[in-house]
């Protein structure tokens, strides 16, 4: 009989909820919700504003200046998915990609080999950053605040201050810059990449146990704890794979710029959590998809591209990406407000 | 009828630095049978249960499973050998979905190629074995099982926890507090799903605060007193009254008058 009374208050419940309500459950369950829309909406707006918007040249180039922040979102993304955050991304992609070009080129290591000890030297900076959080059981904020300037000033160090040049980059280095052309949209190699490592982690986080254990260690670390996940071993997973990431981004990073520079890549991590955010994701973790931070990368080159085609002074530009975070954020708030 | 416990502990012992929290502590579960542990604050039943569960080592004493030695160094390691334990503090991941919380920590992967190389979980398996689980409890109330689990109420949750412990144990399953943070009528829920694991020949060992469930589910009671076993009694020998006073040291019970053996 108890069994009764209770599906009748599940049934009251359910008549009882309002369209705000719905919209709360319809958000909660599908996170990439709100940022497909808002991507959907400011395209129609912007293509409304100025007809050059839709041109596929454009868009190309949107997609273009969103290959590296797009990148470092990735491993961005599943670091916030375990409730923890990255400052020091940008670093270690301009590490690596310093680490890269100039072995090449000064120290005539084989390009081959230095690609490798590039990738070796993110993931080995990600693995520091993993074994601070897990093993030393700092903050990740604060984690990867000293590291951004640790591996900021190993940078300089490395490079003495001194740039590697487009002339002098290996051109294997410079692949990912190259240019290929699909239909009328032309898309270097460098956001297939991308679009490839996005499309690897959302199956693995999707459909692995790994994933799984990612989102259950960002959710509730003591339950994932007491469910036999060993949740040291999820987080040092994770900074391992960011890191390796980071330094795949490095390879974008050169080829989009044509050089390898000590003092660039100061905002990438800003810019990757912004991305991360619009996106969906929530920054107390456990909650999102990874896609989501690809289409919040999206969402920001789209409004920085419409609004200078629509001749507005770049500073709105600025304006406006605050103006989606704080959105964004409260959104996420309202949602987690649906639970109960 | 066997005599043959399916747990057994002998004198464990065990201390925090200068605090001793069990100082020769035993207890014996049987097929089939709910066995209450109650005691007051610091009595040491939650180290008893720790260590049985494999969350603590005990210092000394020993512990039987199915009468062969055991030694468990970590709660895998219990859990590994059909002892499964239900946490006070609703232990379950809020943003994942009941069939995910259930299989959580020993997904079930695709079988085949898919499942080797790709490592691809195998959801609809999970989902479909979750809701066989979900049904033998008797918890009509969850309809989807693809629900986040911060959606049930505390009731729910709590089902969701001893569902995912009951589904795995295969010998033993330990609860602790279930009800502490739930109202009267979850915790009837509760209650009955202790008396169902029971009819289907799964003996529990359940600790709490709460005499009037105890005394309406358990078969046998052990009172803990100052980190030793002080008594085992049933609710049929002895009222609430005098398990309270047992409790305090008010009342001392004569070894001829406890009840050491199944009384199922």
């Amino acid at each position: 009989m108890t069994k009764s009374a209770a599906e009748l208050e599940f049934s009251h419940q359910a008549e009882k909820q309002s369209l705000a309500g719905r919209i709360q459950v319809a958000l909660h369950k599908y996170p990439t919700l709100s940022p497909a829309l808002v991507l959907i909406i400011s395209l129609g707006v912007f293509w409304f504003l100025n007809p050059n918007f839709k041109d596929p040249f454009n868009l190309s180039l949107v997609l273009q200046q969103v290959a590296v922040v797009g990148s470092i979102a990735i491993g961005q993304t599943i670091i916030i998915l375990t409730a923890g955050i990255d400052l020091s991304c940008g670093a270690i992609a301009i590490f690596a990609s310093m680490v890269m070009a100039k072995l090449a080129f000064e120290n005539h290591v084989p390009v081959a080999l230095s690609f490798i000890i590039g990738l070796a030297v993110g993931t080995g900076a990600g693995a520091f950053n993993g074994f601070l959080v897990t093993k030393v059981k700092l903050p990740p904020f604060i984690v990867t605040l000293g590291t951004f300037n640790v591996f900021t000033a190993f940078t300089l160090l490395f490079a003495k201050g001194r740039t590697v040049r487009d002339t002098e980059v290996d051109p294997f280095l410079l692949t990912l810059g190259k240019v290929i052309h699909i239909g009328a949209f032309n898309v270097t190699y460098g956001v297939l990449v991308m679009i490839a490592m996005y499309l690897i982690l959302a199956y693995a986080l999707r459909y692995t146990a790994w994933g799984r254990h990612v989102y259950a260690t960002g959710d509730d670390i003591e339950a994932a704890r007491l469910a036999g996940i060993q949740t040291n071993r999820v987080l040092m997973s994770v900074y391992l794979v960011a890191g390796f990431i980071f330094a795949m981004t490095a390879w974008i990073i050169i080829g989009r710029v044509n050089a390898a520079s000590p003092n660039s890549g100061q905002d990438l991590n800003l810019d990757s959590i912004t991305a991360v955010v619009i996106g969906g994701t929530s920054l107390f973790g456990g909650r999102g998809r990874i896609i989501g931070s690809l289409i919040g990368a999206v969402i920001v080159g789209v409004f920085r591209d419409g609004l200078t085609l629509a001749g507005l002074d770049p500073y709105y530009q600025t304006l406006a990406v605050g103006i989606l975070i704080i959105s964004a954020v409260t959104i996420d708030q309202w949602i987690r407000k649906a639970r109960k | 009828m066997s005599a043959q416990p399916i747990l057994q502990a002998i004198n464990l012992e065990k201390a925090y630095g200068n605090v001793i929290a069990l100082n020769g502590s035993s207890l014996e579960l049987f097929p089939g049978e709910v066995l209450a542990v109650v005691g007051d604050n610091g009595a040491g039943k939650s180290t008893l249960i720790k260590c049985l569960s494999g969350a603590e080592v005990p210092d000394t004493g020993e512990i039987f499973l199915e009468g062969n030695q055991v030694h468990f160094a970590k709660p895998q390691d219990g859990r590994g050998a059909g002892v499964e334990t239900v946490y006070q503090s609703l232990a379950v991941a809020p943003a994942l979905d009941i069939a995910a919380n259930l299989y959580l920590g020993r997904e079930l992967r695709r079988p085949g190629l898919v499942g080797k190389v790709f490592r691809t979980l195998d959801n609809s398996a999970m989902k479909a074995a979750s809701k066989n689980h979900i049904a033998d409890l008797g918890i009509s109330t969850i309809q989807n099982i693809s629900q986040a689990v911060e959606t049930l109420s505390g009731g729910q949750r709590q089902a969701v926890a001893v569902a995912r412990a009951s589904a795995f144990s295969s010998k033993v399953i330990i609860l602790d507090e279930p009800t502490a943070a739930l109202g009267v009528r979850e915790s009837n829920q509760v209650l009955k799903m202790i008396e169902r694991l029971r009819d289907r020949g799964l003996p529990v060992i359940l600790i709490s605060h709460n005499m009037p469930q105890v005394f309406e589910v358990a078969d046998r009671i052990q009172i803990q007193r100052l980190g030793k076993r002080a008594a085992v009694v049933t609710p049929k020998t002895h009222d609430m009254n005098q398990v309270v006073a047992i409790m305090t040291g008010a009342l001392t019970v004569d070894e001829k008058d406890q009840t050491f053996k199944p009384v199922r």
